[in-house]
């Protein structure tokens, strides 16, 4: 009797257990996939509904924010059913997982497809063959791609353009930089100084770019210039031009879209160097101005040397930033006038000409110039020891 | 003594006018472009916005009776003074006392003023400009002369609102999920741990460029092109190694007690990373946003390539170039466009300018 009835409870919790187990399992499905299904309505909403702007706006951020925030309570609400083991073993990989899937979805595995791509004619590796079999398809071209990029016209122009965005680009940005976080820290003005130096830094490449072509903008000679260069040019004499597409002067013309970018970029290195400068110790200036050094020497011998590493880091940052320049250059002649950067060549293979595999090279010739970089990353990031 | 004190003052002052000259030059373009905005479209196309500033302008004094003259048309002339041709006068001929005299039309019907310099400034400002480009409607100009021209105007109202839906999220989801990684980088022990930071690090500089033609075909196959999720997603891949490497290094230096505290308690990961470490990382987080909304709202690239073959998702910065492209003369479109277009990430920029310069100094430079 006793026994039975033990059996019978036993049954009985085995019952409930095995109910309550598939009721688990059952909210555990059907929770995310409620939560696919109504995120998946957004998104055909968004894509199809001919709501007005701002309905589609509101819809879009609530979605798209909500939308990831839901994910990952989720996925954290299924681990944590799960047994002690198995749960943290599996955690980390819910805040991790998605980031690394990202990662290596956007940049890490493009960058082997890229060069797996740039290895083959304008139309890419046929999608219907296996790897193996591309490799003996009539696409594929060896690095027949690559000489074509190191001996093209308008790639070498390219080359040649980058260099100057480079030296001009960097340094200006560097030196400017430098000079107003020096003058603003002993003027009497400085917080004003830094915000409108650093504003620049808020306004869009193609916003920099209409600025600039108000400055440029030409007006055939005896009509009144409306652009301010060359109202000051004409009213000292000279003839008016349309300067970034001022052919007679080429290369030189490049000059007038790489100014563009020291307004914009400047601010970044002042506040870089503003930054450093205030960590000198004023003892060592106060030092160096008691033994009668002048005010230049103080700039040159001290304050130079003691915030090398920041120059050097804001300098490489800007190498950087001016060998993937594309807005700017795009906007403003098209890559016409010998103005063609790599990253508008890049453009203009890759989705102009419809050559993605001439493109792909050309982006992994980018990406070799940033590697260095890239190791220098790594160094200072085993310095750190972090890990 | 006394000299040295004198030296320090001509050294400041030095200082001051060099960094105003410097400051002036880095101000003007800009300056340019906001009081452009507001003056109307003739006097935009014909003048330049310097005239806001007192400068100095024939005005009319009075006219000479040509016929009672009885003047020479085609020959050289004589008028009040001063000899010229008709080409000569039609330019405006200077007498010796300042004035000038200038032939207004053409030889028959035209009439000869007398004009003289006086300081002026030219202040008529409106907002027409904005309506236009906001409105996307046409709009009608009255020149000078009398006669009416129909001028379309710019429809930047739905690109700002399309630029809204695509920055927020393209901000927010990246935060997010780095933020989840940063925490799992810098409190969880797993295997890999190391080898998946080395990656994030390692693509920290990687140019976006490597990634478009590779993700332009995963678009394709999967029917993601031309839409929010997938500029969304495009952003958040490429700014996420970033976003992950900055937090992690403000997360991991987060005060360790607190948060085994926390687990002792038997708080589980997600209520310490929801209750603890989000809120104490928001200067680390308002630092990053800010970047990444203006970096979002201003790209131009990522946005062409993704969003480029949907004309109704059109973002402002696309708006801008297409004006630029195909009216790059309208300056009364282009100067209230520009504007309409830096509006929202320079209120950003003003005030949130502390976390800004925060974030800078940490490193949040963007490939």
């Amino acid at each position: 009797m006793n026994q039975l009835s033990s059996k019978e409870i036993q049954d009985q919790s085995l019952g409930e257990k095995v109910l309550s187990f598939i009721g688990r399992v059952l909210l555990a499905i059907s929770i995310p996939l409620i939560a696919f299904y109504v995120l998946y309505q957004g998104f055909l909403f968004l894509r199809d509904s001919k709501a007005p702007r701002e309905v589609i706006t509101l819809v879009a951020i609530v979605w798209g924010v909500g939308g990831v925030a839901l994910l990952y309570w989720i996925f954290n609400n299924l681990v944590e059913r799960l047994p002690d083991a198995w749960r943290t073993r599996l955690l980390p990989f819910v805040f991790v997982g998605p980031a690394i899937a990202i990662l290596s979805w956007y940049l890490a595995i493009p960058t082997l497809r890229t060069f797996w791509i740039s290895l083959f004619d304008r139309n890419g590796p046929p999608d219907d063959l296996s790897n193996f079999q591309q490799l003996g398809s009539d696409s594929f071209v060896g690095l027949s791609n690559y000489a074509a990029v190191f001996t093209e016209q308008l790639m070498l122009e390219a080359f040649r353009n980058n260099l100057m965005w480079i030296i001009f680009g960097s340094t200006f940005s560097v030196v400017f930089g430098l000079i107003i976080a020096t003058l603003a820290d002993r003027s009497s003005f400085e917080k004003l100084a830094k915000s409108l130096i650093f504003l620049p830094m808020a306004i869009s490449f193609v916003g920099a770019s209409v600025i600039w072509n108000f400055i440029y903008e030409y007006r055939p000679s005896g009509q009144t210039q409306i652009g301010l260069l060359n109202s000051i040019v004409t009213g000292f004499g000279g003839s008016p031009e349309a300067w970034p597409q001022w052919v007679d002067i080429v290369p030189w013309n490049n000059l007038f879209l790489i100014i563009i970018v020291v307004w914009l970029q400047a601010g970044f290195s002042m506040v870089l160097f503003s930054a450093a400068l205030k960590g000198i110790p004023e003892e060592l200036m106060e030092a160096a101005r008691i033994d009668g050094a002048t005010e230049f020497q103080i700039f040159f011998r001290i304050m130079i040397p003691y915030i090398r590493g920041t120059i050097i880091s804001v300098w490489t940052t800007i190498i950087i930033f001016t060998l993937k320049i594309f807005d700017v250059v795009w906007v403003m002649t098209g890559g016409q006038f010998g103005t063609h950067v790599i990253a508008t060549q890049f453009y203009r293979q890759s989705f102009t000409n419809r050559n993605s595999g001439f493109g792909s090279a050309i982006a992994i010739v980018l990406l070799i110039a940033v590697i260095p970089v890239m190791l220098y990353n790594l160094r200072q990031f085993r310095e750190q020891e972090a890990f | 003594m006394n000299s040295g004190k004198k030296q320090k003052q001509l050294g400041k002052l030095f200082v001051n006018l060099t960094l105003l000259l410097l400051i002036l030059i880095w101000t003007i373009p800009t300056l340019g472009i906001f009081v452009s905005s507001f003056r109307n479209r003739d006097k935009i196309a014909t003048t330049g916005w310097w005239r806001v500033l007192p400068y100095r302008d024939w005005q009319h004094v009075r006219d000479i009776d040509i016929q009672s003259a009885g003047l020479d048309v085609d020959g050289v002339m004589e008028i009040e003074g001063v000899t010229g041709t008709f080409d000569e006068f039609r330019l405006g001929v200077e007498t010796p006392d300042g004035k000038r005299i200038t032939w207004i039309g053409n030889k028959r019907l035209g009439r000869v003023e007398v004009q003289e310099q006086v300081w002026t400034v030219d202040w008529n400002f409106t907002l027409d400009n904005y309506k236009q480009v906001l409105g996307g409607q046409d709009f009608e100009f009255k020149k000078p002369d009398g006669t009416v021209q129909v001028v379309p105007g710019d429809n930047m109202n739905s690109a700002f609102m399309n630029s809204l839906a695509v920055a927020i999220p393209s901000t927010v989801i990246p935060i997010l999920i780095a933020a989840f990684a940063a925490y799992a980088f810098a409190w969880m022990k797993f295997p890999g741990r190391r080898w998946m930071f080395i990656l994030v690090v390692a693509l920290l500089v990687v140019p976006l460029q490597i990634a478009l033609v590779p993700i332009l075909r995963d678009y394709k196959a999967l029917e993601l092109n031309g839409t929010f999720l997938a500029i969304w997603l495009a952003h958040t891949g490429f700014g996420l190694a970033l976003a992950t490497y900055l937090l992690y290094n403000y997360i991991s230096g987060l005060p360790r007690d607190i948060l085994e505290s926390a687990f002792i308690d038997g708080a589980s990961h997600f209520t310490v990373f929801t209750r603890l470490v989000l809120p104490l990382s928001v200067p680390a987080l308002a630092s990053f946003a800010i970047f990444q909304f203006l970096w979002v709202w201003n790209d131009y690239l990522v946005a062409l390539i993704f969003l480029g073959g949907n004309p109704e998702f059109e973002l402002v910065t696309q708006r801008m170039a297409a004006i630029v492209g195909s009216r790059g003369s309208e300056w009364h479109l282009l100067t209230a466009g520009a504007f309409v277009s830096m509006i929202l990430p320079l209120l950003v920029f003003f005030s949130m300018q502390r976390y800004f310069v925060r974030g800078l100094l940490a490193g949040s430079v963007k490939g």
